[in-house]
């Protein structure tokens, strides 16, 4: 865990509302696993205050012979080894600080601090080989998966991604996936691109095909309790990416927890989202029958 | 004015607490200590001051707990903790691996938990001192039900002082008429010290939802909106009482706190700047050091308290 200022290296549109933004992060792509986030900290100054929380979409090195643009070639020229490390968020415009954020362009700098949290756990089951790996994401919730398909891919486990949007402008990162070789199939609420439908119901659909799969899930919290539900009902292990608001991301505040299976009044457990988690083995969450979230209002503000 | 051969001297004593210098952090921003400790030197800090601790684990409040505001934050925790036995089995053990003074703040829900509370803490031999939070404005039943009525206050404070023996800090809320009548009562109760402020009483509203932010409902305001609200108050509990005072609110970055110390804390707290930097108070502690070296001024204490 290290935090630093750090320089912007790009920040894309990817569609309206949507943007990716590469930033230096030295070290990232030998410490980073799937699942982790980062805090960013886009202004100096005491507004906004907090750092938000961002997963990693993808980490990189840039060489010598491929530095990119001007900015790239500078900061690769001037590191002693010639590479430049970096990571790509990729963030959707939903209030304040990501408005600001994607203002922001190539040699503006940024305070970065992670890599944070648990990421994805990726065990062989008892008979010691994978299980194929269906990966659920919704909307912005596709961000934490790729890293974990890069690492399911190169460990010669069959993925597949299910990504579901309201509408095609919601549905990022595809090619980025079917480059990794991975199967995808896509819902949208509006039937503007794959089928007219959630992707809760391609769940439904894939569960009935493979039955010995393990499902790794990301997305709204309405989206993540009807997955849980699914794979419960088809009895396949599954880990869920929570998304929160956060004021430290570090275990301290304490404003960003959920609760665990055992909690009670008398009893409390409550997770941090930022420490524990963000991905969480959806049988250690307090997953309540009328569809609550874990953490009742999990929704990510920022 | 000349500049220093050697460091200036930060050593501050507050109630017989010798502190390697007058930076801490503020109960509730610094966990229990150890989740900070991949950013910052803990034995660097002044001393260490827990998140509060009640006698039962408490569960605290409903999500949302968090919210930002221009220049700060609100928050309704509900001083969510472990409670005394897991503090005690769970957490000291790091704490005794590290050599910085460690304060312990607690709080009850009657006064006989606050006593009771007050008595484990005096058998464990790793606190140094214990802050009485009479203050916290999450909580419906303890924290600012004692924290608001100056004979209340005073009960609550007498009774502890009879348990323990270490320094007795007592926390104080922005939330009274006039802190002043707090502070005094508070120091004839036995009280060793003062912090000040907790956080101020707050809301924010979420005009698509048409809800409140917090699910409490209000919350405490905290970060850098709040130190002139902050300074104003430990400028009157200063020249009010006679015991030392330690200073809190919205401090960021050293210039904050040389304020505090300059008009009079002894010490001073760092609570949001944790949150937002995990390494604010190294920074601050070397932005005092300097601060004074370039001033010519070899002991801090020969600028605590000299506003002209």
């Amino acid at each position: 865990m290290k935090d630093s200022i750090t320089t912007i290296l790009y920040n894309r549109q990817l569609a309206p509302g949507y943007y990716c933004m590469g930033i230096a992060a030295p070290e990232y792509p030998q410490l980073a696993r799937p699942g982790q986030f980062v805090m960013l900290r886009i202004k100096q100054g005491y507004d906004p205050l907090l750092r938000r929380p961002f997963g990693i979409f993808r980490t990189g090195t840039l060489g010598l012979s491929n530095p990119g643009t001007a900015i790239q070639e500078e900061l690769v020229t001037q590191d002693g080894m010639g590479t430049l490390d970096y990571i790509e968020v990729v963030y959707k415009v939903v209030g304040r600080g990501t408005r600001l954020m994607a203002h922001l362009a190539a040699g503006d700098e940024v305070g970065l601090l992670g890599p944070l949290g648990q990421g994805f756990c990726i065990s062989p089951d008892a008979g010691g080989a994978m299980h194929d790996a269906v990966l659920v994401g919704g909307g912005i919730g596709v961000v934490p998966l790729f890293m974990l398909a890069q690492q399911l891919v190169g460990r010669g486990v069959n993925v597949r991604l299910l990504l579901g949007g309201r509408s095609s402008g919601d549905i990022l990162a595809l090619a980025e996936f079917e480059g990794l070789g991975v199967e995808t199939f896509v819902s949208t609420d509006d039937g503007s691109l794959g089928e007219k439908c959630f992707s809760t119901q391609l769940l439904k659909d894939t569960l009935q095909e493979i039955s010995a799969a393990q499902v790794f899930a990301c997305g709204p919290t309405p989206m993540l309790h009807a997955v849980r539900q699914i794979c419960v009902a088809a009895k396949v292990e599954l880990q869920v990416s929570l998304e929160a608001m956060m004021a430290c991301g570090v275990g301290a505040c304490l404003g960003c927890v959920v609760k665990g299976r055992n909690h009670s009044e008398q009893h409390p457990e409550y997770l941090c989202t930022c420490k524990q988690g963000p991905v969480f083995d959806a049988r250690e969450l307090a997953w309540t029958p009328e569809g609550a979230a874990p953490g009742e209002d999990s929704i990510c503000i920022v | 004015m000349h500049r220093l051969s050697t460091p200036p001297k930060l050593e501050v004593e507050i109630a017989g607490l010798h502190l390697k210098n007058p930076v801490m952090p503020a109960s509730g921003t610094f966990g229990y200590g150890e989740e900070f400790s991949p950013y910052l030197e803990l034995e660097q800090l002044g001393a260490i001051v827990t998140k509060g601790i009640s006698l039962a684990p408490k569960a605290g409040n409903p999500m949302p707990r968090l919210a930002e505001t221009p220049a700060g934050m609100l928050n309704a925790i509900g001083l969510q903790n472990v409670g005394i036995d897991a503090f005690c089995t769970q957490k000291i053990d790091f704490l005794n691996s590290i050599s910085t003074p460690v304060i312990v703040n607690f709080f009850g829900n009657t006064l006989e938990e606050y006593i009771e509370v007050a008595r484990r803490l005096s058998e464990v031999e790793r606190v140094d001192a214990v802050e009485l939070n009479i203050s916290c404005p999450n909580v419906k039943a303890g924290g600012i039900v004692f924290g608001t009525d100056p004979a209340t206050a005073a009960r609550v404070v007498s009774a502890v002082r009879r348990e323990v023996q270490v320094p007795l800090i007592v926390k104080l809320s922005p939330n009274v008429t006039d802190i002043r009548v707090m502070a005094r009562a508070v120091e004839d109760a036995g009280a060793d010290a003062i912090s000040c402020i907790n956080t101020l009483t707050g809301m924010a509203v979420d005009l698509e939802r048409r809800c409140l932010r917090l699910a409490n409902g209000t919350g405490g305001l905290s970060g850098p909106a709040i130190k002139p609200v902050a300074l104003r108050m430990v400028h009157q509990v200063v020249n009010s009482v006679s015991i030392p005072v330690i200073g809190i609110g919205g401090i960021m970055c050293a210039e904050d706190a040389l304020e505090f110390l300059l008009i009079g804390a002894r010490a001073v707290q760092v609570g949001t700047a944790n949150l937002v930097n995990p390494g604010a108070m190294a920074e601050i502690i070397a932005g005092i050091e300097r601060f004074l070296a370039q001033r010519g001024i070899a002991d801090i204490n020969a600028w605590i308290g000299t506003l002209k």
